[in-house]
């Protein structure tokens, strides 16, 4: 399960992740991170079975928290030219049996993908 | 059917297409019947193998022509929706390319406008003029739909390349070209055409593909009027047209290529007739028989060197190998969609919708492109000797040898030459500020952006504004300082 997570200025102080760790004992992966001085946003994956207590531990803290579609987000602009495919940095994009692009499921939403597609197809769930 | 390979015509075929009993099968399930009855059997069995292509195609355009205003005007200058249109022709007559861009964003452009008349979207018409007496009306704003206009024609100057080169960078910069976004360090390759179902690779004599011959355009019927621009042996490209107003939304794609410009996705599709059994075995290659060349876009001159030789089935794999490493690969071509234009056309010709023509002439076989002939200056033409210092130098002799010579850049080099570092003015004055008045090995900026001798004097130019510097050190092959030039250098040669 991918969660974003929004700190405000007071949750941003505290060492949040690891707080939730040793509470809850779930292996926490920071896909994106972005942290400043008053405010920050993290994308960070979780095991699925562990995924309620996570949030509710998370909430507890003050962390507004908000669950994520794994995957790029692809419009019917798609053409299916595959500009994309070598820019994935986990090659979670294939060519599926009848030429189309296949988004499979171990996409980390690095974004990568959604600056290079020439017909603005792609973008990253919000 | 007679002769010995069952030689047919193409009114004999167009006579089976309206009895409904035409034998269509598209380029893919061609190669497969092929390799299993052989060539003559196949040539008498299958009649039409429809082709297809989908790609980033920008030699594309229009012709449009609005109609006359009252009072009337002689369209100088034209925008739709801010994209100009090309007016050098009648008084309300206009060229509108796909990769023009708009006057408002570089992301929107012709490919825009036209996919925009396709779906039926309304369009902002301005035209201005100087007036004249038989056309007085100076200004016309207005919005239009393709219903609106007398006539929109797809006159594309060359599409359906036969095949094209790959492209790479060795260099250690992103690119952001119209092949795509291109990693640094040979970080990836990107390639363009559907390879073995691509109308020219499966004609590649011109039997049938010629002046006249009927084709699948974005959905419209249309008509191949010549070979296209840069058509060049290996390399042969198509001039087409077709009639907008029966094009489909689904069959072309406006695009942006990030960093580049406006191009179009171009859907193009050709029926070949199978005469004989010499054009069933044409129809028969395969991926692995059809060679392109991987291009090093890296060096940014128009003869790029040539990474390696490829064919498309090692492109189509999605992995090829460049200096023994294996790379990643993109396509810029969409075979899914080119196969459903193959599908659609060999539905329409099943449906009798769809009669072959046969050429009125034959594609010439073209000739190698000529280049521009443009005076290329180069690094070496303009650079300066360099005065270099050790990293043991310390930072005051260096100081006072820029005061000297009026300097203010100093490449670092070891013993051999070679450079390994750089120190400018600024470097010795925050040096002097904070006291540390040391070696010049302490200061110096150790990864220095460098040129080479043989390098355009635009690249050098380019890379100073992309790194925001003054000056590069000219190194060879092995890092050794040849010289140096200057954003002064470079000032002066657009001053002469």
């Amino acid at each position: 399960m991918l969660f974003k997570l929004k700190f405000d200025s007071k949750a941003v102080k505290k060492p949040v992740i690891s707080m939730v760790t040793l509470k809850t004992s779930a292996l926490i992966n920071i896909i994106r991170a972005e942290v400043g001085p008053r405010r920050g946003e993290l994308i960070v994956e979780v095991e699925d079975s562990l995924a309620d207590e996570v949030e509710n531990s998370f909430r507890e803290l003050g962390v507004d928290v908000c669950r994520l579609k794994k995957k790029v987000e692809r419009s019917d602009e798609c053409v299916h030219c595959g500009a994309c495919l070598s820019i994935c940095p986990v090659e979670a994009i294939v060519i599926g049996e009848r030429g189309e692009i296949v988004f499979l499921d171990n996409c980390v939403l690095c974004g990568n993908c959604v600056g290079v597609c020439p017909v603005k197809a792609l973008s990253l769930p919000v | 059917m007679k002769g010995k390979s069952g030689v047919k015509s193409v009114a004999e075929i167009n006579e089976k297409i309206r009895e409904g009993n035409v034998c269509v099968v598209t380029a893919e399930e061609m190669k497969e019947i092929v390799e299993e009855l052989g060539a003559e059997r196949a040539a008498r069995e299958v009649d039409v193998v429809t082709t297809g292509t989908f790609g980033a195609m920008c030699s594309t355009g229009v012709f449009l022509n609005f109609g006359h205003s009252d009072p009337p005007i002689r369209m100088q200058r034209v925008w739709l929706n801010d994209v100009e249109a090309y007016t050098g022709i009648a008084a309300v007559d206009a060229y509108l390319g796909a990769t023009q861009q708009s006057e408002k964003s570089q992301e929107y452009g012709g490919a825009h406008v036209i996919q925009g008349l396709v779906r039926g979207e309304e369009v902002e018409l301005k035209a201005t003029s100087r007036g004249t007496d038989c056309y007085p009306e100076k200004e016309v704003n207005t919005t239009i739909t393709i219903d609106d206009l007398n006539f929109a024609e797809m006159v594309n100057p060359r599409n359906a390349y036969q095949r094209y080169n790959a492209a790479t960078n060795s260099s250690n910069r992103v690119l952001r070209t119209y092949m795509g976004t291109l990693l640094p360090n040979f970080g990836n390759v990107s390639f363009a055409g559907c390879g073995e179902i691509s109308p020219l690779i499966n004609d590649p004599e011109f039997r049938t593909i010629g002046i006249g011959t009927r084709i699948f355009l974005c959905g419209a019927k249309g008509y191949i009027i010549g070979h296209g621009t840069q058509h060049c042996p290996g390399y042969a490209t198509l001039m087409v047209k077709a009639p907008l107003k029966q094009m489909s939304p689904e069959f072309m794609r406006a695009a942006y290529m990030p960093g580049y410009g406006v191009t179009m996705f171009v859907g193009l599709g050709i029926p070949i007739p199978v005469l004989d059994a010499d054009m069933a075995e044409k129809l028969a290659v395969r991926d692995e028989e059809i060679k392109t060349k991987i291009i090093d876009f890296g060096v940014q001159r128009r003869d790029r060197p040539v990474v390696r030789e490829v064919t498309y089935a090692e492109l189509k794999s999605g992995r090829v190998e460049i200096n023994g490493e294996e790379v990643r690969v993109s396509p810029l071509s969409s075979v899914y969609m080119a196969r459903k234009i193959m599908d659609e056309l060999k539905d329409r010709i099943l449906k009798g919708e769809f009669l072959l023509s046969e050429p009125v002439e034959r594609l010439k076989e073209g000739e190698p492109m000529k280049p521009l002939r443009v005076v290329t200056r180069l690094v070496k033409s303009v650079m300066n000797e360099a005065i270099t210092v050790h990293p043991e130098t310390d930072v005051r002799s260096a100081a006072r040898l820029m005061i000297e010579k009026g300097l203010n850049h100093l490449p670092v080099v070891d013993e051999r030459g070679v450079l390994v570092g750089i120190i400018t003015s600024w470097d010795v004055a925050k040096a002097v500020a904070s006291g540390k008045t040391g070696k010049v090995g302490e200061i110096m900026t150790k990864r220095v952006i460098t040129t080479h001798p043989n390098d355009a004097v635009e690249v050098a130019a380019r890379k100073m504004e992309a790194h925001d510097i003054s000056a590069l050190p000219v190194v060879d092959e092995n890092g050794r300082v040849l010289g140096i030039v200057t954003s002064e250098d470079l000032s002066k040669l657009l001053a002469r």
